[in-house]
Formats: structure tokens, sequence, C-alpha cells
């Protein structure tokens, strides 16, 4: 354990700190992953960029900034910009899921192509992943895509495609093995969403606004290069987007954030005059919460050492999702425990405009049910604990119902 | 720069939980917790010579001069075996009050005998650490009278070390004139606790020379917290691993029960608790060397996190185990009465909360 500061570390904090006290006027609202940046994020997202506040470890040639790989440093900058209630920039699919995937398994020209557009803001992506009848069973996959004349041809259906509405690009799992088993017969496709043949419908979620899509794949053609490694290799590619989707969705530096939010909400006058921090019993739910988004913390710091040194974490990996996307939810209902009545106002803006804080933490009490199933359900990630993480076997299979398959 | 251990560490705890595995089969931790004092002279010795009882002593007073995060891994083992050793306070707490409160002098004189393992020391406070019981010391003329309960690892103790509300501590040699310490064997037999009553006793030594006795008093009080944290750390993981072990081994309706997802998922559920306790402990251990600023914060909320944790390990871990984990055989229980005791001794999660909210100034002590 070594988190001395050196005097670089502590040159870092102060630049940062002063980097947000200059430029904290030019940041949009923290989160905003569920929109199309505007101006403003793609804005910040550049001043980051520029700064290495953002996509710090990322080679210079694929748009990063090339920093080398220091846990220290990364916690500092996300320490500054939460501490601060300050957006650290965006975080998105094609972002958090694809740019780690490419970087891992994606060629060199894939890599020069993709992830620079894709950290500045400017192309956004969707994951095509789940079918109506392949959710949690997601090797079941039944789109297809069938190969003509140096052209894929999709033909089928996804569904919780969120950002469909407004995404560029897909990272699409489908069958082009139909005579390979299961888990060997899917390819993983980058496929243009304004190619002919695909239809984006909106699909109305419990908050109100359709943050998720269904989208429908008629004859849609993708030459045969838009593929990350090869065919019949989507199984291994999608599970590699999977490890980071879920080590995005625990975030922990999200929940630092939220904490954060909240300790500033509870540490204003109420209507009373009062401050919810100086009751005891609130006080201690929130003190409750901020030991766990502690301990969330230390070992995300855990994690990324043993990603720098080439370890893997397993276990210490697999819970990061069902854990972090537990505890958020616990953030957000705190908060709206603690608005009370003025918390139940709700005006959804749509694409346009910001919510206002009441809507914003309605919106996301309620969408972070959808984050606790989607990307693999809680029960899907208790199987993955128990079974990779711990070496219990697996649930014997049970007979399909007469005429399913 | 780097969050985690280091091979020394690891070769550390590997070869402490080795010796703690070979010393305590069942059988032989059932007969060392009979007597409820928590001490046993055949084991202090043999982690004396593991270099358990100078870890954080400096070297120059003959210790290793190792930090809290290597005690840290020792509490762990300790817990995941339930040793039944002194250690948080005779170990921990002692030597941290003699660096942060003796002069020279009185470091001279107790540090190489806490390292030779020749004086273990039993401790508590009156206030500050939120421990209920009776708590009310006179020290008048240099002589120490009254009652204190509860004092850490008091079993078979050669001296008390009693803080005073005022954040001085006075050294007390058990048996000397004055002094009666009542054994109370707790419910978990591992460890003992000792309730004082003093008339008049005359203190060896009297730990005053701290700036802000307080101050030194609550460096103590946390460093015996990460202890705990630590301690329940090992005992949960223990717990556990034998739940999993038995889930891949007790056949019912024909199929291990570790694959029906209802045990799987209490297994799932207990390690995600888990996991993220080992770096929020290490943390912990870490900042009261190297973080002063929020060693106070973090060693409350490990503490505090640590005990609800534990306890919902302790329970699904008890009943994965069936009727089997209820019963005395398996052994289960002392485990389960080692986290109980870490929850319930030097303040519960709530008032551990409360000195966090303190330490990080969002309301007053």
């Amino acid at each position: 354990m070594d988190l001395t500061l050196t005097p670089k570390h502590r040159a870092l904090r102060e630049e940062v700190d002063a980097f947000i006290a200059a430029h904290r006027g030019a940041a949009p609202r923290p989160g905003g992953g569920r929109k199309r940046p505007d101006r403003k994020a793609l804005d910040w997202q550049a001043l980051l960029l520029e700064h290495g506040y953002f996509a710090r470890t990322i080679p210079r040639e694929y748009g990063g900034f090339g920093a080398p790989h220091d846990v220290i440093e990364l916690a500092i900058i996300a320490d500054a910009f939460s501490r601060a209630g300050i957006s650290p920039g965006i975080h998105n699919q094609g972002i958090s899921m694809l740019v780690p995937t490419l970087l891992e398994v994606g060629t060199e020209e894939q890599k020069r192509r993709w992830i620079g557009p894709t950290i500045r803001g400017e192309v956004i992506w969707c994951q095509g992943y789940s079918e109506p009848g392949s959710g949690s069973d997601l090797a079941a996959a039944q789109t297809r895509a069938a190969v003509e004349d140096g052209h894929f041809v999709i033909n089928g259906q996804k569904i919780w495609t969120s950002s469909a509405h407004f995404a560029d690009m897909m990272f699409l799992l489908c069958r082009t093995e139909p005579e390979q088993p299961k888990h060997a017969g899917l390819s993983y496709l980058l496929v243009p969403m304004n190619a002919p043949g695909i239809e984006v419908r909106p699909l109305r979620t419990m908050t109100g606004r359709a943050e998720f899509n269904e989208t429908f794949f008629t004859d849609v053609r993708v030459p045969v290069d838009q593929i990350v490694m090869g065919r019949g290799q989507g199984w291994h590619v999608a599970n590699v987007t999977l490890k980071y989707e879920r080590l995005l969705l625990g975030d922990p530096n999200k929940l630092q954030q939220r904490f954060e939010a909240i300790r500033r909400m509870m540490e204003q006058p109420g209507a009373e005059g009062s401050r919810l921090l100086d009751r005891a019993e609130w006080r201690d739910r929130l003190l409750r919460l901020q030991g766990e988004v502690m301990a969330a913390r230390h070992h995300n710091l855990r994690l990324l050492t043993e990603q720098a040194e080439g370890v893997d974490s397993g276990l210490g990996r697999f819970i990061v999702k069902y854990h972090g996307t537990m505890l958020a939810h616990r953030l957000a209902s705190l908060a709206l425990d603690a608005m009370g009545s003025s918390g139940l106002p709700y005006e959804p803006q749509g694409e346009a405009a910001e919510d206002d804080a009441a809507t914003t933490w309605q919106i996301d009490y309620m969408y972070d049910i959808g984050l606790i199933i989607g990307g693999g359900s809680s029960n899907i990630q208790k199987n993955i604990i128990g079974e990779r993480g711990l070496g219990l076997p697996r649930e014997p299979k049970a007979a399909a119902p007469a005429g399913r398959n | 720069m780097r969050f985690g251990l280091t091979e020394d560490q690891l070769l550390f705890g590997r070869s402490l939980r080795g010796f703690l595995a070979d010393r305590l089969p069942l059988d032989a931790l059932r007969r060392l917790a009979e007597p409820g004092t928590g001490f046993d002279a055949e084991l202090w010795r043999g982690l004396g010579e593991l270099g358990l009882h100078g870890l954080l002593v400096p070297e120059e007073h003959g210790g290793a001069g190792l930090g809290m995060l290597d005690a840290a891994l020792a509490a762990e083992a300790l817990g995941y075996h339930a040793a039944p050793a002194p250690f948080a306070a005779a170990l921990v707490m002692a030597v941290q009050a003699f660096r942060s409160a003796g002069d020279a002098e009185q470091q001279g004189q107790w540090l190489p005998r806490i390292a030779e393992g020749q004086a273990r020391i039993g401790l508590g406070f009156a206030g500050l650490a939120g421990q209920t019981g009776r708590a009310a010391l006179r020290l008048e003329g240099g002589r120490l009278s009254g009652a204190l309960d509860g004092l850490m690892d008091g079993g078979d103790a050669t001296h008390f070390l009693a803080y005073l509300p005022d954040g001085r501590a006075a050294l007390i040699e058990a048996g000397a004139p004055g002094v009666t310490a009542t054994l109370r064997r707790s419910v978990d037999r591992t460890r003992a606790l000792v309730d004082l009553d003093l008339a008049g006793a005359a203190p060896v030594a009297l730990l005053q020379s701290s700036n802000d006795p307080l101050a030194a008093a609550r460096r103590v009080r946390d460093a015996g917290r990460v202890m705990l944290a630590a301690d329940t750390l090992g005992a949960a993981q223990n717990m556990l691993d034998r739940a999993v072990a038995y889930a891949n081994e007790r056949v019912q309706f024909g199929r291990v029960i570790g694959s029906f997802q209802g045990v799987k998922y209490m297994c799932a559920d207990m390690a995600t608790m888990l996991e993220p306790c080992r770096a929020m402990v290490w943390y912990a251990a870490y900042a009261q060397d190297a973080v002063p600023e929020e060693a106070a914060m973090v060693a409350s909320h490990a503490k505090a996190h640590l005990a609800e944790v534990g306890r919902e390990v302790a329970r699904l871990a008890t009943e994965v185990h069936g009727g089997m984990g209820f019963t005395d055989l398996l052994g289960l229980h002392y485990q389960f009465k080692r986290i109980t005791f870490d929850r319930q001794v030097l303040g519960g999660p709530e008032r551990c909360r409360h000195d966090a909210a303190v330490a990080q100034g969002w309301i007053a002590a």
C-alpha cells in the first residue's frame, strides 16, 4: 500500500482544483448520459480531454491524453470533480463500453477510426444485445446476419436499445453461423444507425420518457470488415463489453457524486430552518451510506491497481455491478425521502432542457431499477458471483415447456 | 503508487494463517476457549515466535516496527481462526498509547516488555469510545479509585491501562494493592473482558505527555476500531468460506445445495457485501499511519460498516448450514460470536458513525 502523494500528485490536485474553480461556469450538469450531448457538454468534454481529465490513459494516437497508468492520478481527478459536484465528462455506452472493448480486442484501424470521435462525444453508440426472446439468456440471440457479396445482411429485432433514437452507431450481437452451437454462432458487428432498413421505435418506460427503444432490422447491409474479432467470436467480444458495462454500472465515482449531492442537500436549512444533517435519524442514514460508498471507492482503487498489474480480479470484479446499482438506488431513495413532499412535483423536460432537481432524483430513483435489471440482472450477477466467483455448481437444466425451445 | 498489499505482507498473512490453522483445529479451539480467558500461554508463545508481540513496537525498543496495515492483517488472521489471544488492546492499542502519550522513559521501560510478550496489557476507556457499563475513575494524590467495566484483553493480563475522561491513561499492575479485577467471560469465549474495581491503587505509569491528551486517546481508540474491523473481516470471511464449502458438499433432493439459487444467492450476497470491506479495512489501517487528516473518520466508518456486514454474513452463513449451523458441532459459532463481540465493544455502529460525523466536522462533538 503506497498512496503517498508525490510532489507531482500534489501539483495535479492543485491544478485540478484550480481548473474547476476557473471553469466551473462552463460545466454542464452532472449526468446527462441519457441525452445526446449538447454544445455545452461537447465543449466541456473537449476542455477535459485537452487537460487530461478525461481519457487520461488512452494513447494519444487514438485521441486520448496518453498519460501512463497511475491509480492515484485517476483518483485525484475523480475526487476533485465529485467533491465540487462538477460533471466529470460524458459517460455513455460508447465511451465506457465500446472504447475499452476496442482497446482490448479491436484492430489498429478500428481503434484509430472510432475511439477519438467517441471519446469527444461526437459519435454516440447504442448497444444491440437483448432481444424479446433473449434477455438474461443473451447467447440465445436470434437476429441473423447472412453474408452476401461482401456484406452482412441483418434481419431481426433488438430491444432495450437505450439511446438508439439519437445514436450514430450500434455495436450489435447477432447470429452469423447458425449451424454452430449457440455460443459459437455469434458475431459482434459495428452498424451505422442511418443504414437503410433500420427502424427505431421508442419504448416508454415508467419514468414517462422513452429512454429505451425497440430496433428492427430488415435487410440491413454492412461491409464484412465492420466486425470486431472474427466470425463466431461475438460471444467473447460481447463479454469483454459486458465486463466494462458492469464496471460502468457500478461506478463508485457516480456513487460518490450522488452521496455528495445528498450531503449538500441535507446541509441546507429546510422550511423549518433546521438542517436534516443536525437530526440524528437523518444523519445516521446518510452516514451509513457514506460508509458503503467509501468501501466501494477503496475497492475500486484495489481493482484499478490489479488491472494495472495485469491481475484478474475475478470475484472482486464480478460483484461491482450488483453492489453498485443496489447502492445507487439506496442513495436515490434517501434523496427522495430527504426532499419529502417537495420532491413530488414531476415535470420531465425531454431532450431539450434540463430537469429540475426533484424530477432528476425521481427519474434516477426509477431508472436505477432499470440499471439493476439491465446489463445482466441482479440475479444473473448473483449466478456469476456464485458460480465463477465462489465456485458453486450451475443450476441443472430443466426441460422447456412443450412447444418451446 | 499502488493500492494493495506487498509481497511481504501477503507472505506474513499466509504464514500466520497457516500457523493458526495448524494450532487451532476445532477440538483445540474448544479446549482453549473453554475457560473464557481469551488467553493460552502456549499459543501466546507461538504468536510471539512469529513476531506478533513486537509487531508495532519500534525497532529501537526491540520490535519489528511495522505498521497498522500489517497489524490489520494479523487481526484478520486471528479473527479468521477465532484465536483466543490478546491482540487489539494488548499489542496494538497499548503500543499506540505509549507511542502517542508516553514519555521517553516510559516508552523505554514498557515497549520492550510488550515486545517480549512479558507485559500483556488490558485496556479500557472511561468515556470517549461509547463503552457502556461503569466508568467512574478518580485520580487523587497519585492514587486511582473507582470502577471501570469491560477492559479488553483483560483475561490473564499482567497490567491494565485505564483511560480517564480527560484522555490521560493510568497503567495499573494486576494484583497490586487496591486492584480488584473480575473476569467477565463474554459470549465470545475466545476473548474476555475484565471489570476493574480500584481503591487507591498506585499507577506504575501515567501517560500524560501528549499536548492534547484527548486527541492521543482518540488515536488509541481508532487503532482499536480498525483492529476490530479487521477481526470481523477475518471471522466473516471464514464463515463465508465454510458456507461455500458446505454448499458444495451437502446433498438434498439429489443435488448439492449450492446448485439451488436460493442457497447460491445467499453466498453471492455475502461475497458482495464482504469483498469491498477488504479494501476499506486496508485503507483504514493505512490511514492511521499515513493519512492523519482522514484517520479518525475512516477508522470509525470501517468499524461501523464491518459490524453491519459482519452481522449479515454471520446470519446468512449460519443459515446456509441449516440445522447443523445452529449446533455446537461445527463450531461455526466461534466466528459468529467473534463478530458479535467486535460489534459491541469500543462503540457500536451508531456510536462509530456519530464519531465519523464529528471527525468530518458535520456536527460538534
